[in-house]
């Protein structure tokens, strides 16, 4: 507050109260950290000339919890429910590059194809679910206010599903290094089924509601370009960058849990604009979607976990048996697994651009450090650039076509 | 001295033939190539690498190994979308003087990585247009990633009336 003060004082007084000598009329506008448009607590000092927007410099910080160094001194398996509160939206991604690179760290272990194939049709239903929450989100704040209701409709369902996986609907936990957390219900791919194969049919259904609506367009057309040079030396990642042609993606790039088995395509557009950003999101719900349709057909038969006993938990009906089980068991929860010493930085593909976890081991059960490359940092670190010049009706726009999450951002 | 290990490393490799006195060190881990960069060195080596393409910088960030001299580490990750390759690149940092080079000058996005790690572990970044906190509230004292840290407790006592 004290700096927003000082920095208001120390610029020039308004033209107007000084008989208008040229001194342009600026104001500051405080927005956030309890705006609506922010998804979160953000807060943007904009600098504002008339509706022109002057100077915009985020504050973040509001919901930083120290993740992490809160996985320093939890275990291994324990830092994968943190890994979750990460990103609220995706949940899953977090659990997943958080899991490759503990599996990479550990090296000789083996995920079975059935896990990996489980991890991408997942983690390709959170792209789903946190486009979906992103489309409806950004379309409320531009005032199309129906798109809401259909989206979060069919993330219901999402959630829905994840919950029968997990037990949870956000924080699943459910990806854990070895495999899986639990087996995969009886029943899934039927649940699976009724959802994905409609699902393209709903993606038209919001096409309907915004690709040729005139508010729409005006909007987003036209709005919040930055040049594709600028986003890669400033950070950003994701559908923003596909929108201005390029076709960054690791999943094509850096394959990973097997995505080099499936056939899609990286979604891009050239507009580099609000409307292009909408576009890409669009596209790639339907190649997930065309990605969990491949996996739901081409499951594997077989184990969902590494035979790692050291590592995965045993079987509950094996420890009622089992003096092995049952000494790995109490030895994986009281103690902890050991990971070699060493170092990774694993980067996945996240809804919102590029996520990459370092991790140093110093050999013991606790990891020695745990650092999150977020893509919604990299992504607002952008926003200044993106909003300077433009009007502050756009500023929403840009920012909702961001898409960032502040969990994401702060940690 | 460039390592055997990263001797097909092309960009390395072409590091070395530059300057081999900015290479201190490096090794490979899991199949992933770390180079240790003398500390005075970082923008040069840095604005080499980005004349190599490698036009992304993915993150930077700090690895405290206390009580060990020196403590700190300040590790960059480099990609380059064209080749499609990562490079980690590390300076070790003293606790006596924590200060690095700020590598704002060749990649822009270096910007709030070098502000968290400043916030976090309290390394200076010389010649950084904005050295501020980034994440802790700015009249925060201490460094929270700092192994000397404590994970719980707070500097004030509450008490019930």
């Amino acid at each position: 507050m004290q700096e927003l003060i000082e920095h208001t004082e120390s610029m020039p007084a308004p033209a107007a109260l000084e008989g208008g000598t040229g001194t342009p009329r600026r104001m500051v506008l405080n927005m956030g950290p309890q705006h609506p448009s922010t998804h979160g607590v953000l807060r943007v000092i904009i600098e504002l000339d008339g509706e022109t927007v002057v100077k915009a410099t985020p504050d973040i910080g509001f919901l930083h919890t120290g993740i992490e160094k809160e996985c320093e001194v939890k275990t291994w398996q324990q830092t994968v429910t943190l890994t979750d509160r990460v990103d609220y939206l995706a949940n899953l991604s977090n659990n997943l590059v958080y899991s490759l690179a503990v599996e990479k760290l550990i090296g000789d272990i083996e995920i079975p194809a059935r896990a990996q194939w489980m991890r991408v049709m997942l983690v390709e239903f959170q792209r789903i679910a946190s486009h979906l929450v992103w489309l409806g989100t950004h379309a409320l704040d531009l005032g199309a206010m129906s798109v809401f209701f259909y989206c979060f409709r069919e993330r219901e369902e999402i959630l829905k599903i994840f919950e029968q996986f997990s037990g949870q609907r956000m924080m699943t936990s459910y990806i854990r290094p070895g495999g899986l957390a639990l087996e995969p219900p009886r029943g899934w791919d039927r649940m699976v089924a009724r959802f994905i194969r409609s699902f393209p049919e709903k993606v038209d259904e919001y096409e309907e509601l915004l690709d040729q609506n005139p508010i729409w367009k005006r909007r987003t057309v036209g709005v919040g370009p930055i040049a594709l040079e600028d986003m890669l030396d400033l950070g950003i990642t994701g559908p923003m960058v596909r929108a201005a042609g390029l076709p960054l993606d690791v999943r094509k790039t850096e394959p990973y849990s097997s995505y080099d088995k499936f056939d899609f395509k990286v979604a891009t557009r050239t507009g580099n604009d609000v409307y292009s950003r909408y576009q890409v999101r669009m596209e790639e719900m339907r190649q997930s979607a065309r990605i969990i349709v491949q996996a739901l057909e081409g499951m594997p038969e077989g184990a969902w976990q590494a035979n790692a006993p050291k590592i995965v938990l045993p079987d509950r009906e094996k420890m009622k048996t089992q003096m092995e089980a049952l000494i790995y068991h109490f030895k994986i929860v009281t103690e902890g697994y050991r990971v070699p010493a060493g170092e990774v930085y694993q980067a996945i593909e996240s809804p919102r651009g590029e996520i990459a976890y370092y991790i140093v081991s110093n050999g013991t059960s606790r990891p020695y450090r745990v650092f999150m490359r977020t893509p919604s940092f990299g992504n607002l670190q952008g926003l200044p650039k993106m909003i300077e010049g433009t009007l502050i009706a756009d500023t929403i726009a840009t920012m909702g076509s961001q898409d960032f999450v502040l969990g994401d951002v702060d940690r | 001295m460039l390592p055997e290990a990263l001797k097909d490393v092309a960009a390395a490799a072409a590091l070395e033939q530059r300057d081999s006195a900015a290479i201190v060190d490096g090794h490979r881990d899991r199949d992933e190539p770390t180079l240790f960069i003398a500390p005075g060195k970082i923008v040069d080596v840095c604005r080499f690498f980005r004349e190599m393409e490698f036009n992304r910088i993915s993150s930077i960030t700090g690895v405290d190994w206390y009580p060990a001299d020196p403590r700190f580490e300040v590790v960059y990750h480099l990609h380059s979308t064209s080749r499609n390759e990562r490079i980690r690149l590390k300076v070790r940092v003293r606790e006596q003087e924590p200060e690095v080079e700020s590598v704002t000058s060749v990649w822009r996005g270096a910007n709030w990585y070098e502000r968290e790690v400043f916030d976090m572990f309290g390394i200076r970044f010389r010649n950084h247009p904005d050295l501020r906190r980034i994440l802790m509230p700015i009249d925060w004292e201490g460094h929270p990633l700092r192994k000397d840290y404590p994970v719980h407790g707070h500097k004030y006592t509450y008490q019930n009336e």
